[in-house]
């Protein structure tokens, strides 16, 4: 069943798009997608929301022939498929945009577009038979890139357009699109929408997968809403609002926002001056240009930016793990700079704790025990003898369970394997670790991320707790949702520069989209 | 319904599936040459145990096995996969043999014998730690690296010992022999000077130190701070310079543990048995190394008990040398290749089969099994 | 002048014989490895299949039947590696290891089983091995200064499988770089998940490459044992497979650079040959130990980044898991 898709306009009288009933699938004892009956009408752009684990990306997987589900049926335009291979999927008319984009870095876009879709066994004659077609589809739908550029030269908001003219040169009839704004900027964003407009125009059906509210209500026809491997509403887009998703997302109200509340900052205890960073071709391409900022005993500070824009070095500067090329930071009077750089333990002694953004790297090593991570960088507390050489199973064991206990990290085993709990309760077990040094310095990178509501609202509430203590707390996040509603001051980053400082009353969405796009 | 196999079963019983999977391809091929495989097994089991002073020789062997074996457990706990246990054993040895050769004209044996230990887990130590910093500072991969090394060692004993190091007057590449005295105490004088009887064997000291450094590297690995570092190198070095360490420190500290380990095999052939050094005396049992950690599961009992199996094996295979006309110790080199494949190559083929066997036994599983956890990136 | 100019000839004349089974290894472990499969397995494969071939030669007189022998047997063992490596995601390195001993073993105890003369096989006659094919007016032209002494020397007089060696270059550069098989297979050793996801099984890639590398280490153990030599010896590959994957390394994971370095390191070993037991003045025997050691070292030296830096495909060494 390929379609052309400019021949398929969209009409709500034929057949849906996509049709699928009764879909199951179980990973192991997990049944990560329940009964789901879902149909998308042609030519939609149709959005489907849920949170981390709600089952979506089981379910696009299934559709796209990645996964075989256990029970169920699909019927694309109408007739019934029963395919259990990608290649089945594509043959039908899917395409597909990971989240984490499925290019070789290093081919060239052609090469990319053209693999797997050769048309014959000589290379060279497939590769000029694609390279006119794909000027031809470039035209026809907007997405100019260059065929001979090197894929990993390319920025992020061009290696998606490659994959959407991948999909295309497929002869997609039905494109998913998988969380494909989370590298994006607002402006960025947006862009992708008018190409997803027109693609809708000539009568491609797109499906969305996004958790972003904001975006699944800006763009969208039709919403479907997951929750536990269930699909718990249908609707049309402009008869609902934000709110009322949330609350089926979640399964009650949500009132995230509320947390925050005015309190009284203390002196600076964090200066930084001049700090940069060089990049690998050293100071040609500065990672960070020079930065100032001070941080208050007592306040939140949000840096809000594009992923990739040097809040990411910035603070493992911050933290120690990379020495500054120059500039200083200054934490309680104490300078480090070029010169005189500090560890990670250093500075770990002057009162800065440090919540990493990517958990399972840095965070939290998934194979130890819940017991042997909370002694990751705090050793010292489970060591006994000279030197502190020797470690004590039964010291580890005590102060797991008092972590545990504090933080309402589930289930409280401290023998249970750290990659067994949930993103939440990991997340709990880290933040738990930072805090049980009583830093007077937090450095707080994505708390969030990969993390269900229930435990965001613990760990915001959390944070806003330890900054009415006193607490000067610096916070990384990608999510201008968890920035805002947090910060007192924020920090807007774009390549590596300072794009402004705004105050919690100034500062509109509008505006800092703006500053994280580069524009002042 | 299949069930998550529970830990017992995963240490205890899986490498037994997995070595009577290698023994069982062993006795296929043996049958097809035409001998009896089941005779084939008792006449190694008789001379690896039975015959007078056999224990003491798979003892012997099984010194040789602890030491290499625990070199690579050292090393894999630091997912390093160092194949150079065969390399860092021979220049170990070359460390006995110039402090051996240099110093027994001055000093008196014991003296010597107290030098040369550590030497050889030194030299051990530095041409282990070699390849240790060409990965953690210049990016280059252990495994290729290692292998490399090996062959480069073995080189440089061939030039050594046909060269500046052959003994006057002798045709084969090997040194003088040591000093009178220069060498370990072997066991069955100990125990026959004490009054016990026992027969012939090549035992010697260096047993006591391979137990000694059994225990020591379970201690190292599991309760000290710098073995929970070495785990944590292993499975995560962003988390390890997250927690203010260098893993290419501990990368470097890692490879000159597993090396020095390596380089003790020596004690016991060359201070134990030659009192001299000779090419080959390594004879292959660095790699013979890999088969063990891999069948202890890299675990200081296991590796006890899997170089115990081997030097049973290498006794037991020279027995058949004498017994068989048709089959011969090589035989043990192939049965040695298939403990590998199958309980390291192929270790999780009889996962799934035996998953489904203990979900039939045991009934469907809802309590004790831990939830999946869900990917955190996506939903 | 003219003896130099021969001891020359004859050297080079060394190196592409040498350099043989190395050119022939290295182009399979560029297949298996740029699919992302590690092959160390090399060097036992080819002793396998060179006691294959040695043994069957033997037993029916015939080379070619030798050849299949040698080719059947190192693809089997190269089914063996993709099934541990592939489809039972087993560590890549462990299961080359594996083979490699499992070959030591293997071969002695099946030679004397089969043979009983302490794992050799019987000495091949002449037409039971591929002979040297002398090309058509060597002798004459050998009597032409210069381009006539390097045709009857150096191009003349080789046997098929060495003729072979040079065209698996060419076809493994042609496949890799200009058919669907190649790209897909490049990209595989890239970016499995972009393979995958484009519809297009990455274990049969894999298992595809795993067998042409078995296919090729075939017709090398065959050339140790019945073409450059005239019978199998226990241990006759002496690390001949860990110097193929030394070249490959040095060659980039490309097969022209590869051949480069397959036929300096064959320089190297035929150069140490010539040099054996000739005194340089005052300072005795040239070290030829140190000379074959150079391959090694270059391999350490190179992959450290002293001399460029050598980048292996980017999935190398890890099994293809679908996510969950």
């Amino acid at each position: 069943m390929t379609q052309n898709p400019s021949s398929a306009k969209s009409n709500t009288k034929l057949p849906f798009a996509i049709s699928m009933s009764g879909i199951n699938k179980h990973f192991g004892l997990v049944h990560a997608n329940r009964n789901i009956d879902l149909d998308i009408y042609r030519g939609d752009i149709h959005g489907i929301v849920g949170e981390n684990g709600a089952g979506k990306s089981t379910l696009v997987s299934i559709l796209y022939g990645f996964y075989t589900a256990d029970s169920g049926t699909i019927s694309l335009n109408g007739t019934s498929h029963h395919y259990n291979s990608t290649a089945d999927a594509i043959a039908a008319g899917i395409g597909m945009v990971h989240q984490h984009f499925m290019l070789v870095p290093n081919f060239s876009v052609l090469e990319n577009i053209v693999l797997g879709h050769e048309g014959g066994v000589n290379l060279t004659t497939s590769m000029t038979k694609a390279r006119q077609m794909l000027e031809d589809l470039s035209q026809r739908f907007g997405l100019n890139v260059d065929l001979d550029a090197k894929v990993a030269d390319l920025p992020v908001s061009l290696q998606q357009r490659v994959e959407i003219l991948k999909a295309l040169f497929r002869n997609a009839s039905i494109l998913i699109l998988d969380e494909p704004t989370g590298v994006l900027t607002p402006q960025e964003t947006d862009q992708l929408f008018v190409i997803l407009r027109i693609l809708k125009d000539q009568g491609v059906t797109i499906l969305l997968i996004t958790h972003k509210l904001r975006e699944i209500m800006a763009v969208t026809d039709r919403i479907s809403v997951m929750r536990d491997g269930a699909i718990v509403a249908h609707l049309n887009t402009a008869e609902t609002c934000a709110e009322d998703i949330a609350h089926l997302m979640v399964g009650r109200p949500v009132l995230v926002e509320k947390q925050w509340h005015q309190c009284d900052r203390g002196e600076a205890v964090v200066k930084v001056s001049d700090l940069s960073l060089n990049g690998s071709d050293n100071e040609a391409n500065p990672i960070l240009s020079p930065l100032d900022f001070e941080v208050h005993a007592g306040e939140i500070f949000g840096i809000a930016g594009v992923a990739g824009n040097g809040q990411s070095e910035l603070l493992e500067l911050l933290a120690g793990i990379i020495p500054p090329s120059g500039g200083s930071i200054d934490y309680h009077g104490q300078r480090i700079d070029a010169k005189t750089p500090a560890s990670p333990l250093d500075i770990k002694s002057l009162g800065v704790a440090h919540v990493p953004e990517d958990r399972h790297a840095s965070g939290i090593i998934l194979p130890f025990s819940a017991a042997e991570n909370t002694i990751l960088g705090y050793e010292d507390a489970a060591t006994s003898g000279r030197w502190n050489m020797f470690t004590s199973p039964a010291l580890i064991h005590e102060r797991c369970s008092g972590l545990m206990q504090d933080f309402d990290v589930r289930p409280p085993n401290p023998h249970l394997k750290s990659s067994l709990f949930s993103g939440g309760n990991q997340q709990k077990l880290v933040l738990a670790r930072e805090m049980s040094a009583r830093p007077s310095i937090l450095l707080v990178g994505q708390p969030t991320r990969g993390v269900d509501i229930g435990a965001i609202e613990f760990i915001h509430h959390q944070l806003i707790a330890m900054r009415d203590a006193g607490c000067a707390i610096i916070l990384v996040s990608v999510e201008l949702d968890e920035i805002m509603s947090l910060s007192d001051r924020i920090m807007v980053m774009n390549n590596g520069k300072k794009m402004g400082i705004l105050n919690r009353d100034e500062a509109e969405v509008k505006h800092i989209g703006l500053l994280m796009a580069g524009v002042k | 319904m299949r069930r998550p196999l529970p830990k017992w079963i995963d240490i205890g019983v899986m490498p037994i599936i997995n070595i009577f999977a290698a023994f069982v391809v062993a006795g296929i091929i043996i049958a097809l040459i035409g001998e009896n495989p089941i005779t084939a097994l008792s006449v190694m089991v008789k001379g690896a145990f039975v015959y007078k002073g056999a224990l003491g020789y798979t003892l012997f062997y099984a010194t040789n096995f602890i030491f290499t074996g625990l070199a690579v457990a050292v090393a894999f706990h630091a997912t390093l996969f160092n194949i150079g246990g065969e390399g860092q054993a021979m220049i170990g040895g070359l460390g006995i043999g110039i402090v051996a050769l240099s110093l027994d004209p001055l000093l008196p044996p014991l003296l010597v014998i107290l030098l040369a230990i550590p030497m050889a887990a030194v030299f051990g130590a530095i041409w282990g730690m070699i390849p240790g910093w060409l990965q953690a500072k210049r990016g280059s991969h252990i495994v290729i690296t290692t292998i490399m090394f090996n062959f480069i060692a073995s080189s440089i004993m061939v030039w050594l010992l046909a060269g500046m190091l052959m003994a006057p007057g002798q045709m084969s590449p090997e040194t003088r022999h040591f000093a009178e005295g220069v060498g370990l105490l072997q066991i069955h004088q100990i125990a026959n000077a004490i009054g016990i009887p026992m027969a012939r064997s090549p035992l010697n000291l260096s047993f006591l130190v391979a137990l000694a450094a059994l225990v020591g590297v379970w201690v190292l690995i599991w309760r000290t701070r710098l073995g929970y570092i070495i785990r944590a190198t292993g499975h995560s070095e962003k988390a390890v310079i997250y927690a203010g360490h260098d893993p290419a420190k501990i990368i470097m500290i890692t490879m000159a543990i597993s090396g020095g380990l390596a380089g003790l095999m020596a004690l016991n052939e060359i201070l134990g048995v030659q009192e001299r050094v000779i090419l080959n005396f390594t004879s292959g049992y660095g790699f013979t190394g890999i088969a063990v950690a891999l069948m202890g599961r890299n675990h200081p009992f296991g590796i006890l008990l899997a170089s115990l199996l081997f030097g049973a094996l290498y006794q037991g295979g020279a027995e058949i040398d004498f017994e068989f006309q048709t089959i011969t110790r090589e035989m043990v080199l192939m049965i040695q290749g298939l403990i590998i494949l199958f309980s390291g190559a192929l270790a999780l083929m009889f996962h799934p089969l035996m998953e489904r066997l203990y979900g039939m036994i045991a009934g469907p599983d809802s309590i004790t099994s831990p939830p999946k956890t869900k990917r955190a990136e996506h939903g | 002048m003219a003896d130099i100019w021969l001891q020359f000839l004859l050297t080079i004349d060394a190196t592409l014989r040498v350099s043989t089974p190395l050119i022939l290894c290295a182009m399979a472990g560029i297949f298996s490895e740029r699919s992302g499969i590690i092959d160390i397995s090399l060097e036992g494969k080819m002793l396998l299949s060179a006691f294959a071939a040695a043994s069957v030669a033997a037993l029916s007189g015939s080379p070619w039947l030798g050849l299949g022998a040698a080719i059947l047997v190192s693809m089997i063992f190269s089914l063996l590696h993709g099934f541990a490596c592939i489809t039972h995601r087993g560590n890549q390195v462990i299961s080359g290891l594996a083979i490699n001993i499992l070959a030591s073993g293997l071969t002695v105890t099946l030679g004397i089983a089969l043979f009983a003369q302490g794992g050799q096989t019987p000495y091949l006659s002449s037409a039971q091995r591929f002979s040297a094919i002398p090309l058509p007016f060597a002798d004459t032209m050998r009597q032409v200064p210069i381009i006539g002494t390097i045709y009857a020397e150096i191009i003349s007089g080789h046997n098929l499988l060495v003729w072979l060696a040079l065209l698996s270059v060419f076809v493994t550069s042609i496949v890799l770089y200009r058919t669907r098989f190649g790209l897909r297979l490049r990209a595989t050793g890239e970016k499995p998940e972009a393979v995958d996801t484009a519809g297009i099984s990455v274990t049969r890639i894999r298992y595809q490459a795993v067998l042409i590398a078995g296919l090729l280490c075939g017709i090398a153990g065959a050339y140790l044992s019945i073409a450059h030599g005239a019978g199998f010896v226990r241990e006759m590959t002496a690390g001949k497979g860990y110097i193929a994957l030394a070249a490959m390394i040095f060659g980039h994971w490309r097969p022209v650079p590869a051949l480069m370095a397959c036929l300096m390191f064959g320089f190297l070993e035929a150069l140490a040959a010539r040099l054996q037991g000739v005194d340089i003045l005052f300072l005795g025997p040239i070290p030829t130990d140190l000379i074959l050691v150079l391959p090694y070292v270059l391999t350490v030296v190179l992959l450290a980044g002293f001399i460029g830096r050598a980048t292996p495909p980017k999935a190398i060494g890890q099994p293809y898991v679908k996510e969950r």
